[in-house]
């Protein structure tokens, strides 16, 4: 943006001033140093939203996007195909309507909650004629930068490239806490309020104690050949499930479960809150949330886990259909006492314990271990998409339960994609990182000598690919529609993808979960790539066919993207 | 309008049937007339170009020193084959020209790039009224609203200054001819010791020989580098990134001078430190303001957003049509490098 750099040195007295630094700096110690100024001079409301917003959480939109570009083109007088196109180049909606607006005169200094009080908060609730007036009013008395920061806020999230274990370092500086201390304060809702804030900052803080969720461990993806982390007998080997992450406590009393992204979820699966009760005070398991049915010797498909996701509670009918186990792998507490300081070997043994009396299919399990050396491990695995899971867990046997993403302890070590060749038919200008370059592309199979539309694919590709790919879109354009183009179906990509199931939705009739690019296929004619029927094939193999569909993006609303 | 068209699009470039020339041709042809010396508009290999008169040296640097090259003043017409050529500024870079093409009654203006904010390093844009006015449309979007380049040196001389105090080299990518030179005109040297890459100061001459003064700039050769490193600027194209000449300079802090920064992603992008928004390119605005005095009745667009900037002129009454060049429009990284002017 054109005004980040303004007569101001780095005093990071507002939040725009932040903003700025945050987004203009690339080193992380100025990064770090800006977080530092700003929470420790800021006002307990202001760092509390702050902190709110960098930590990823989000208030409700009040506002859809095209609603605020159509207001956008009529307050800078530009007509809304343009307003699109505008917002095609820039890739960020935020950005293209602060770029729009004529530029304020004289704006005040204000401060991050008084965006929030003055400008947001009124929003909610208004009629569309009343938000309409109130956002013009914002646009009209806001500096460019505090104007972004304010569009970035209408639209949701404020993803400003810096890391949440920045923000924790930064704070736990402030506060003269240790991260890890910072850490598990800050796992579990995020308040925006001065208290909530400067309880943060404290000390000693009860909460504490608080039944909130630990930092969960993070396992790495196994890149090569298992045999190369070592001897198998120091490794352990678990399923890899298909669901999603959680932590199971017990404390004062009452059961909680909070899900890998901070959120309880206790009160949408009664039937694990109620398994929970027969753990001992002060216990808290690590594990995954699956829908089973009982008899059966495998887990539901992640399709039918989606129909209890996002939800407050679930009805008994519900509960029936798809009823949810909690697959127990790891124990971080037991009676108050912290064991991630010990190896994992001892905390499987002190799980094995503690689970011994629960039914191995009750609502409540352990992840059972599995034997074998790695030739052995690596024919299970090849299994994996039969057995409906995603590959397996490997743990060393000396690891200790560390936080966030540590190299090293754990390995996921998932089934190879499936995989066929496509053709690419469309690219699309992408958002952020990636504005002014066509990196959403569009890719088809054949069907009866014609390319049927199958799935779009946004990753996988280097940045030297994607330039490559870009030169060539540019050269095969056959139609341009917006920031959409029609290409001469020339180039075939391999496409990567988890699994295959059928849906009416689909012109192919078919969806693909997590579809990524694996390679381009310069080397093969377009006539030469796969056809409907190819995928129909594997849909069947698979035996995903019949399971309802798994959307990435509602997955993701769940568990962090796993890279 | 049963005339045919003065001007055709044709598989060599911009043709005048009725003059025989060319403007900013894409292949060798006899006669070129080029509107500037970058390499998408002036092509070496023509038998005979003309040019604005002091855009010649710069030519010359592009299209080779045997090649046959007439530059005409301001504003004077000649004749070709009985169509009338004469060349007005267009604040692009040094010498470069817009191309006004008269012949029975009808004036064509083939505007080349243009920026209409003054710029010391080049003779300021001249409106010509015409018939038909064909304009670029790098920056057709109307999120493209330049700052007064006066803010934006100040920003870095500011940047400059706050790296030399911290003992960082500052380093400015833009590209050689032209934003570089501009970059230079804006930047103050008592701050610390300027130095340009070889590439820009080749062009440096041609600058002094224009009248054009500008702040004196060392070559960085090896022997001059240890007097810039830690205080100094750099000027150098972007194409010098991860060379081990640019490593020479030590820690420093990486700039981009383009209009394409106007763009957080781009900037986020190339991983820069700063990027300055600062454009030889007309903004949105200064694109409808030039195209308002020409009092054209229809307009040509091409270089850039010209389907955009072609439905916004038609929706406001303006006949228009679209051009499309072998050069498609200035893109940030998305083309070769070196990188083309921004």
């Amino acid at each position: 943006m054109g005004l980040r750099h303004r007569a101001r040195p780095r005093a990071v007295k507002t939040f725009a001033e932040l903003f700025e630094t945050l987004d203009g700096e690339n080193s992380t110690n100025a990064k770090s140093a800006a977080l530092r100024a700003h929470f420790a001079s800021a006002s307990p409301e202001d760092a509390a939203w702050a902190l709110y917003f960098l930590a990823g959480e989000r208030l409700p939109s009040p506002v859809s996007g095209r609603t605020l570009r159509a207001w956008a083109g009529e307050a800078a007088g530009i007509p809304a195909w343009l307003v699109e196109e505008s917002y095609a180049q820039i890739g960020d909606q935020a950005e293209t309507v602060t770029l729009l607006l004529p530029d304020p005169v004289d704006p005040p200094v204000v401060t991050l909650s008084e965006i929030v009080t003055r400008h947001l908060r009124p929003l909610s609730g208004g009629t569309p004629a009343e938000q309409s007036r109130l956002i013009r009013r914002a646009w009209a008395e806001l500096g460019r930068t505090d104007r972004f920061v304010f569009n970035k806020l209408l639209a949701g999230s404020f993803r400003v490239g810096v890391q949440k274990t920045l923000v924790t370092k930064a704070l736990a500086e402030v506060a003269g806490l240790e991260p890890a201390v910072m850490a598990a304060r800050l796992t579990g809702r995020i308040e925006p309020t001065p208290e909530f804030f400067q309880k943060l900052l404290r000390p000693e803080n009860e909460s504490d104690e608080e039944p909130r969720p630990l930092p969960f461990f993070l396992a790495s993806p196994l890149a090569g050949d298992p045999s190369e982390l070592g001897p198998k007998t120091e490794w352990t080997a678990e399923w890899k499930y298909d669901g999603i992450r959680a932590q199971l406590l017990k404390s004062q009393g009452e059961v909680w479960l909070w899900s890998r992204g901070g959120e309880p979820v206790t009160t949408a699966f009664p039937e694990l809150a109620q398994a929970g009760n027969r753990l001992p005070e002060g216990t808290v398991l690590d594990g995954e949330i699956l829908v089973w049915t009982p008899g059966n010797d495998q887990p539901s498909p992640f399709g039918d886990l989606q129909q209890r996701l996002n939800r407050k509670t679930a009805p008994a009918a519900l509960r029936s259909r798809f009823p949810a186990v909690f697959v127990a792998y790891d124990l971080l507490r037991l009676h108050r006492a912290d064991l991630r300081g010990k190896p994992q070997s001892e905390r499987r043994a002190e799980l094995e314990k503690l689970a011994a009396p629960w039914p191995s299919s009750g609502t409540l399990r352990a992840s059972p271990l599995l034997e074998g050396n790695w030739e052995e491990l690596a024919a299970l695995r090849r299994q994996s998409r039969e057995r409906g899971v995603e590959g397996l867990m490997l743990k060393h046997r000396d690891a200790t339960y560390a936080s966030g993403r540590v190299k090293g302890g754990w390995f996921k070590w998932k089934v190879d994609p499936l995989s066929l060749d496509f053709v690419m038919t469309f690219a699309q200008a992408g958002h952020g990182r990636r504005a002014g370059l066509h990196t959403d592309y569009t890719f088809a199979l054949w069907q009866a000598g014609e390319l049927v539309t199958v799935t779009k694919a946004y990753s996988g590709l280097s940045d030297a690919e994607i330039q490559q790919v870009e030169r060539f879109v540019r050269k095969n354009t056959l139609d341009t529609f917006g920031p959409v183009r029609r290409l001469t179906p020339t180039l075939v990509c391999e496409i990567g993808f988890e699994g295959v199931t059928q849906s009416p939705r689909h012109k192919s009739g078919f969806a693909l979960r997590f579809p990524r690019i694996l390679r381009l296929r310069e080397d093969k004619p377009a006539a030469e790539a796969d056809t409907v029927d190819h995928l129909r094939a594997l849909a069947r193999q698979s035996g995903f066919e019949a399971g309802a569909t798994g959307s990435p993006a509602f997955r993701q609303q769940w568990l962090f993207p796993d890279p | 309008m049963a005339r045919p068209d003065l001007i055709l699009q044709t598989e060599s470039g911009l043709h005048c049937p009725a003059g025989d020339f060319y403007v900013d041709p894409w292949r060798p042809v006899a006669r070129a007339v080029v509107t500037h010396a970058h390499s998408d508009h002036a092509r070496p290999g023509s038998a005979a170009y003309l040019c604005a008169a002091n855009g010649a040296g710069v030519l010359r640097e592009r299209v080779g020193q045997q090649a046959r090259i007439e530059g005409l003043a301001w504003g004077q017409t000649v004749s070709l084959n009985g169509v009338k050529v004469s060349l007005h500024p267009a604040g692009h870079i040094l010498g470069s020209a817009q191309v006004r093409i008269e012949h029975q009654g009808e004036v064509w203006v083939i505007a080349g790039d243009y920026k209409t904010e003054p710029d010391i390093s080049c003779d300021a844009f001249e409106p010509v009224r015409c018939h038909v006015f064909v304009t670029e449309s790098t920056f057709g979007l109307p999120v493209y609203r330049w700052r007064p380049s006066a803010e934006i040196f100040a920003d870095l001389n500011r940047w400059w200054a706050a790296n030399a105090a911290q003992g960082r080299t500052s380093v400015v990518f833009a590209y050689a001819l032209g934003k570089a030179q501009r970059v230079l005109s804006g930047l103050n040297p008592d701050i610390g010791p300027l130095m340009v890459h070889g590439s820009v100061s080749r062009f440096l001459p041609h600058y002094a020989e224009a009248g054009r003064t500008l702040p004196a700039a060392t070559t960085g050769t090896l022997e001059h580098i240890a007097q810039a490193g830690g205080r100094g600027l750099v000027i150098a194209p972007q194409s010098t990134r991860d060379s081990p000449w640019l490593a020479r300079f030590g820690d420093a802090s990486l700039a981009a001078v383009s209009g394409w920064m106007q763009a957080r992603g781009n900037r986020r992008r190339e991983s820069l430190d700063r990027g300055f928004v600062l454009s030889d390119h007309a903004d949105w605005p200064g694109l409808l303001e030039a195209i308002g005095a020409t009092g054209a009745e229809r307009v040509g667009v091409t270089h850039g957003f010209s389907s955009s900037l072609a439905r916004f002129l038609r929706e406001q009454g303006r006949d228009s049509f679209t051009w499309n060049t072998q050069f498609e429009g200035e893109t940030w990284g998305s083309v070769t490098e070196p990188a083309p002017e921004p």
